[in-house]
């Protein structure tokens, strides 16, 4: 195949520019292309979220979009949001609270809840569970990942309080 | 010195031993995005494999041509039966005493069935050559009902049939019919008829467990690296047994297993899925043998769906006697156990139907039978136990549905029911009618502490007044409470009377201690996300006394590890946990001895204390175990080795038996069929307790998945022996927004024979949840003359349920 476009994306703040198929999905260009292994596939139908990143500021399953559709746009991913000395105050809940067994949904789940809380500071338990309902978890039974997103958000909310 | 100021409280806490809620050292990594998964590992080169699979339940296959795929760009073999035919590798046996193809061989017989397999440069490109791989099939009649299988002409395993159209036997004795696999039996057969035909009361019912599936988030798959210069071969993969897979490797292949390494990288659930071997595995391997190269394959999740590893599909009849104060006399069950194409069940060698006849459930039972039939149809093979020991949430769902149905038949409350037929705590170790012997239990403490927990008595009455408040035409909704009581059988397990492929089912750990005095230990299971590195190096912190936070657990690397069985059934607490007790005492068996050394004391006026051994009646005369790790290392002592290591493999003498018991409350909407759950109340006794939080995260996900079984989650085939479910559009995964909050609750019943008590957890919830799940739903239409509806019970059904039942008007 010889059609192949020129995309340019932002992954986590670092520029990246490379020649692909229109039909290459974003969910391999993170994976296989750029080696950023922290979204993972889960059902390649959209249903299962485990390939949540943040496009433009929006929550998107990166296994139906193609890496055209992303060209020009800014996407972060699990691997932006937090490392070993600055962990996000998610990435520290869901390991204070249980929030994950497997691992195999969390860097999708964790994603997706940046943006809910970003959207909603104060969501209830009843807009947790709607909002995380693209996510799907096979092992936890979402009761603590629930409650990380609860703690996340009192914490967050905490520091905000204190900057200002 | 630290060590003398610490209370002996603060050196306890300071281990992080058993019974506390340490957090998960797996969670640094999977919180940033930093698992390593299988489809993660990258090599130089590395191909990727997929396979053509069949649009056919039942076909020949008439021709291949694979010409035109070969012509796709990347595109660099394509692999059929015809090619592994010479190396022996286009059938491989499986699990339980059958054999199965890797690649169509002349027919195929269940729709996705392998075909051919398709070798690339990329996931594109082999998705392109599988395009082109034309296939000519001639459809053959479609048999998806075990029970017209069993009537049929129509010979699904023509390979099976011996000369002149007779019928050998098969691996578990005598078959039937020609689509018959086994019979298979426990108990006493006539005593348990002549019983029920003479009691005062008999309840008799027949339920179909549907077919459904474990589907873990991330699907089956390998990377097969033949190194052709060293003549070793790697495979990494999801794998919940990887020794298992290396010996299984070594002996279809041929390669000696020195020269195979198997590793089980980081792995996204499991739930029995990935306990089988599969086609891919195999052709991966083969395929990097031919190509030289890396192969990688990767199931996608219709493949997962349509392909690997299915479990219940169980047709079961029952028929239960009593007195008539309810004291159960007799139980006789019948499975019709459809097997699928292959008969690829993942149970130990001598139990073809696992440990179905562990179906006398918690009750004091005393005579009773079970008979299974499996059966061949056109539908795809597996049979694994999906977050249950095998067949058990099969067993436990059926006698949990009879004592309801019984409850019916009496007019009794079925809490009652159970109650007066519970075998009772000094009835342990109780020698049950169909052979097991369950190690201990307190049925009726557990019991009485959930229905008080809940308030069972004003349940009833909320639900006594709904029914009249419906009556009277004040709601549409009804109010179920669902009970059940069950009792596992778990950590298989003794190898007199358990093994796979011939391997025994014991498990192992070695412990290195370093001179500085943290350690490494290995093991012969493999996490899925159970979280053993935690829980495991609490067992060691209690048993050797160095902190959990200095001991690395590493599993599932075949070159390093110790031979085991791998993780599923709950066996790791059970067996794995047990070796790695066993293992520590040696450890401190040998402590002790360079202790009394160093102190100068006899090795018997030394004794263990938390973190260290102390002389008896002078403690501040001791030896921490760090500095008994250092001196292990730097000390010349008479008689006693360098070095402090040990290996435990341990053959469990028994089984475990956790139970539990669990209260649902339902609100269902006759109209629309929801259901909508009030309360979810779990007390499980586990035995003893490893770390609590652990425990609570895997109840609540296991009562997930049996939310998942009993009110929607099937697979399913249609007349043509299409998969109607082999996306999760149409597979019910629960969302955060169906699931609700559950209570647990415990209590602690060690399990005897267990060097720490503990009996496993992981799956109690699953098999005590779907019968809790579903009698709530069927007791909610108990008082307008339900008896027995199947489920899954989704809304569609539950509304039908209702329609029958006259509830529309």
């Amino acid at each position: 195949m010889s059609n192949k476009m020129h995309i340019k994306l932002n992954v986590n703040g670092k520029e990246e520019e490379f020649l692909a198929e229109p039909r290459e999905l974003l969910i391999y260009t993170l994976r296989e292309r750029l080696n950023i292994t922290g979204p993972h596939i889960g059902c390649e139908t959209s249903h299962c979220g485990a390939c949540t990143v943040t496009i433009d500021g929006k929550s998107v399953k990166s296994c139906t979009m193609f890496a055209a559709q992303a060209d020009g746009k800014s996407i972060t991913t699990i691997e932006g949001l937090g490392g070993p000395d600055n962990l996000h105050p998610l990435q520290e809940a869901f390991k204070e609270h249980h929030g994950l067994q497997c691992g195999y949904c969390t860097p999708g789940m964790i994603t997706r809840a940046t943006k809910l809380l970003e959207e909603n500071p104060n969501p209830t338990e009843e807009e947790i569970r709607f909002g995380m309902a693209g996510n799907i978890c096979r092992c936890t039974g979402y009761q603590n990942i629930v409650k990380s997103i609860q703690a996340a958000a009192v914490e967050m909310n905490a520091s905000k309080e204190a900057a200002e | 010195m630290k060590d003398e100021v610490d209370t002996r409280e603060d050196r306890v806490a300071n281990l992080k031993g058993m019974g506390c809620s340490r957090k998960r050292v797996e969670d640094a990594r999977f919180t940033q995005g930093k698992g390593n998964y299988v489809d993660d590992i990258k090599l130089d080169g590395m191909l990727f494999g997929d396979f053509v699979r069949s649009p056919y339940a039942h076909a020949r296959i008439k021709s291949i041509d694979t010409a035109a795929a070969l012509e796709v760009p990347g595109v660099l073999a394509v692999l059929t039966a015809a090619d592994l035919e010479p190396l022996g590798l286009h059938w491989m046996p499986t699990l339980a005493g059958d054999k199965q193809m890797v690649l169509a061989d002349g027919k195929v017989l269940f729709q996705g069935q392998e075909v051919a397999f398709v070798v690339a440069e990329d996931r594109y490109a082999a998705a392109d050559g599988i395009e082109l791989v034309e296939v000519e099939y001639e459809e053959l009649p479609v048999i998806v009902n075990p029970f017209e299988a069993l009537k049929s002409d129509v010979v699904l395993r023509e390979d099976l049939m011996g000369e002149g159209g007779s019928l050998p036997d098969g691996a578990h004795g005598p078959r039937k019919h020609h689509n018959h696999i086994f019979t298979w039996d426990a108990g006493d057969k006539e005593p348990t008829e002549e019983v029920i035909a003479n009691a005062d009361v008999v309840a008799t019912e027949s339920m179909y467990y549907h077919r459904t599936h474990p589907c873990p988030l991330e699907t089956c798959g390998c990377v097969a690296s033949m190194d052709k210069v060293n003549g070793k071969l790697t495979l990494w993969g999801t794998f919940q047994a990887p020794h298992a897979i290396r010996t299984v490797v070594s002996l279809i292949s041929g390669i000696e297993e020195h020269n195979i390494r198997v590793v089980s990288p980081d792995i996204g659930g499991g739930f029995g899925n990935k306990v089988g071997a599969y086609p891919g595995y195999v052709c991966s391997v083969v395929a990097s043998i031919v190509t030289g190269k890396p192969v990688k394959w990767i199931e996608d999740r219709m493949d997962n769906l349509m392909t690997t590893a299915f479990a219940r599909d169980y047709h079961m009849t029952g028929k239960i006697s009593a007195t008539k104060e309810g004291k159960i006399t007799g139980l006789h069950c019948h499975v019709t156990a459809d097997h699928g194409g292959f008969d690829a069940c993942a149970d130990p060698t001598k139990f073809p139907a696992g440990f179905m006849n562990i179906c006398t459930g918690s009750y004091d039972i005393p005579t009773a039978y079970l008979e299974v039939d499996g059966v061949y149809t056109n539908k795809a093979p597996g049979g694994v136990s999906y977050r249950c020991s095998f067949r058990v949430t099969e067993a436990v769902y059926f006698i949990e549905r009879m004592i309801e149905v019984l409850a019916i038949k009496l007019d009794m409350d079925a809490a009652e029911l159970r109650r007066i037929n519970f075998i009772k705590k000094e009835q342990f170790p109780y020698q049950a009618a169909l052979g097991w012997e369950y190690d201990s239990g307190d049925y009726h403490t557990a019991w009485d502490k959930a229905l008080k927990t809940v308030d069972y008595d004003g349940l009833r009455a909320e639900q006594a007044q709904r029914v009249e408040d419906f009556k009277a035409g004040k709601t549409r909704k009804l109010m179920g409470i669902g009970l059940s009581f069950f009792t596992e059988i778990v950590g298989a397990g003794p190898v007199k009377n358990c093994d796979i492929l011939g391997l025994g089912m014991f498990d192992s750990c070695e412990i290195r201690i370093h001179p500085t005095g943290s350690a490494i230990a290995r093991l012969g299971t493999i996490s899925q996300g159970q979280g053993h590195a935690t829980t495991f190096a609490q067992i060691l912190a209690s048993e050797i006394g160095l902190p959990a936070d200095s001991i690395t657990i590493e599993e599932g690397d075949t070159d390093t590890a110790p031979y085991g069985l791998g993780t599923y059934g709950s066996r790791s607490t059970p067996v794995a946990g047990a070796a790695t007790a066993m293992a520590g005492r040696k450890i401190r068996a040998k402590a002790q001895m360079i202790a009394a050394y160093l102190l100068e004391v006899h090795d018997n006026d030394v004794e263990f204390d938390v973190d260290r051994f102390v002389v008896k009646g002078a403690p501040e005369k001791f030896k921490t175990m760090k500095e008994i790790a250092f001196a292990a290392y730097n000390q010349a002592i008479p008689g006693i080795e360098p070095g402090l290591e040990a290996v435990s493999y341990y053959d469990p003498p028994n089984m475990t038996y956790p139970f539990g018991a669990y209260v649902c409350v339902m609100d269902i909407d006759v109209d629309t069929g929801v259901p909508e759950i009030r309360r979810f109340y779990a007390l499980d006794d586990c035995g003893t307790r490893i770390n609590p939080m652990i425990i609570e995260g895997q109840v609540h996900g296991g009562l997930t998945e049996a939310l998942a079984v009993a009110l929607g989650q099937e697979i399913a085939y249609d007349d043509m022996g299409n998969c109607k479910t082999g996306t999760l559009m149409d597979f019910f995964l629960p969302t955060a927004w169906e699931v609700p909050n559950y209570e647990t609750d415990y209590t602690v019943t060690p399990s005897p024979h267990h060097p720490i008590g503990a009996k496993g957890v992981g799956e109690s919830p699953h098999v005590g949840g779907v019968p809790c799940f579903s009698n709530a739903v069927q007791d909610a239409f108990r008082p307008f003359g339900n008896t027995h509806t199947n489920m899954p019970h989704d809304h569609w059904r539950i509304w039908k349920t209702a329609n029958e039942l006259g509830l529309h008007g």
